[in-house]
């Protein structure tokens, strides 16, 4: 492919990722009053992170069950109160054993 | 509520370590991005051009897809737009955690960085966020999304698959790190996080409605979520919890 055209489907994608990004964070400078949309607004990570791990999770690995291990041991950590690196690490390995005693060549 | 300048370094220096991580998680996700950018024909520097410009996981991988097919500009616009509106709510809600520090211009510049882990991250801080928090956790983050995709592009294939595999879950456990110990003490954001996570499977597995793009699938899940507990759990009385 030429050049400029390379550079210019790299521009448009860029432009619009950025502008999805910007535009709310430099528009909304006040507070927002409306209690309901502050409620909304709280949920709205923890809404957006939990859609995001299920069931994508299950997909990240080579083999659906290391990624249920790692689900179920990252899940059991943090419900414990683990810190996030802990349980990072901990999700890494299950991964790397799960696979192991799945029979997955390295 | 005035920072001084400590503060503003030990933001900054917080927001690094934080990011490291996230780094770790990218390297390897982004080599993967590098790879298939490769195999698909784009020459290395495109491809880390691609990752340094744009920052974001799906939007690059259907991005490359859609360049290589040499569609339309118009349905790069759209594919963009559909994959990526997620970012216009965490930018919403970031908006809304922004402290005094973050000015226009640095709100410009800060916007740049809002990945999913980024996002995460600034939202599990107590109180407000700083810019210096911003960029502190962006840095690592974005240099590393940028290097792994150069690794990749460069020298594909010479990262061990159980190596890439175990690592492509970092981000996910980073994720459930962030919100399972909040709802452990709070009912309402158990109950998003139970909605938000039962939504999405539903829209991957449930006729018809798995058609959907997962970008925009996803957004109906969580605006769904946070929308039904804003009704029944209005904030007030979390407001001072551990966000």
């Amino acid at each position: 492919m030429e050049t400029d055209k390379l550079l210019l489907y790299t521009g448009v994608m860029a432009l619009v990722t950025y502008l999805i990004r910007m535009l709310p964070l430099a528009l909304i400078r006040k507070k927002i009053e409306s209690p309901l949309i502050r409620s909304f607004l709280y949920y709205v990570p923890y809404a957006v992170l939990a859609a995001m791990i299920l069931p994508d999770i299950l997909y990240a690995t080579r083999s659906f069950w290391s990624a249920a291990a790692a689900l179920a041991v990252g899940a059991g950590l943090a419900l414990r109160g683990q810190k996030l690196i802990v349980v990072a690490i901990f999700a890494c390995l299950t991964v790397f054993v799960a696979e192991l005693l799945l029979g997955i060549k390295l | 509520m005035n920072h001084r300048t400590t503060n503003h370094k030990k933001d900054f220096f917080q927001g690094l370590q934080d990011g490291i991580p996230v780094g770790l998680g990218y390297l390897s996700v982004s080599f993967s991005f590098g790879v298939m950018a490769v195999n698909m024909g784009l020459p290395v520097w495109s491809a880390v051009l691609i990752s340094l410009s744009n920052v974001t996981s799906a939007g690059q991988f259907a991005g490359i897809g859609l360049m290589a097919a040499g569609a339309p500009l118009v349905e790069m616009v759209l594919t963009q737009l559909v994959i990526n509106i997620r970012y216009s709510l965490m930018s919403m809600s970031l908006s809304q955690k922004a402290d005094k520090t973050l000015t226009s211009l640095h709100r410009f510049l800060v916007a740049f960085m809002i990945t999913d882990e980024i996002f995460a991250l600034a939202s599990q801080r107590e109180g407000q966020v700083s810019r210096y928090y911003m960029y502190g956790v962006g840095l690592i983050p974005v240099a590393s999304w940028t290097l792994g995709t150069f690794l990749g592009a460069a020298a594909g294939g010479l990262m061990p698959e159980a190596l890439r595999s175990a690592l492509n879950v970092a981000l996910y456990a980073m994720f459930i790190a962030i919100i399972l110990p909040p709802a452990r003490h709070s009912r309402p954001v158990m109950l998003v996080v139970l909605l938000a996570g039962a939504g999405s499977c539903f829209m991957r597995y449930a006729p018809v409605v798995s058609r959907l793009s997962s970008g925009f699938a996803m957004i109906l899940c969580a605006v769904a979520a946070a929308f039904v507990a804003a009704m029944r759990y209005p904030v007030e009385e979390v407001e001072h919890g551990d966000r």
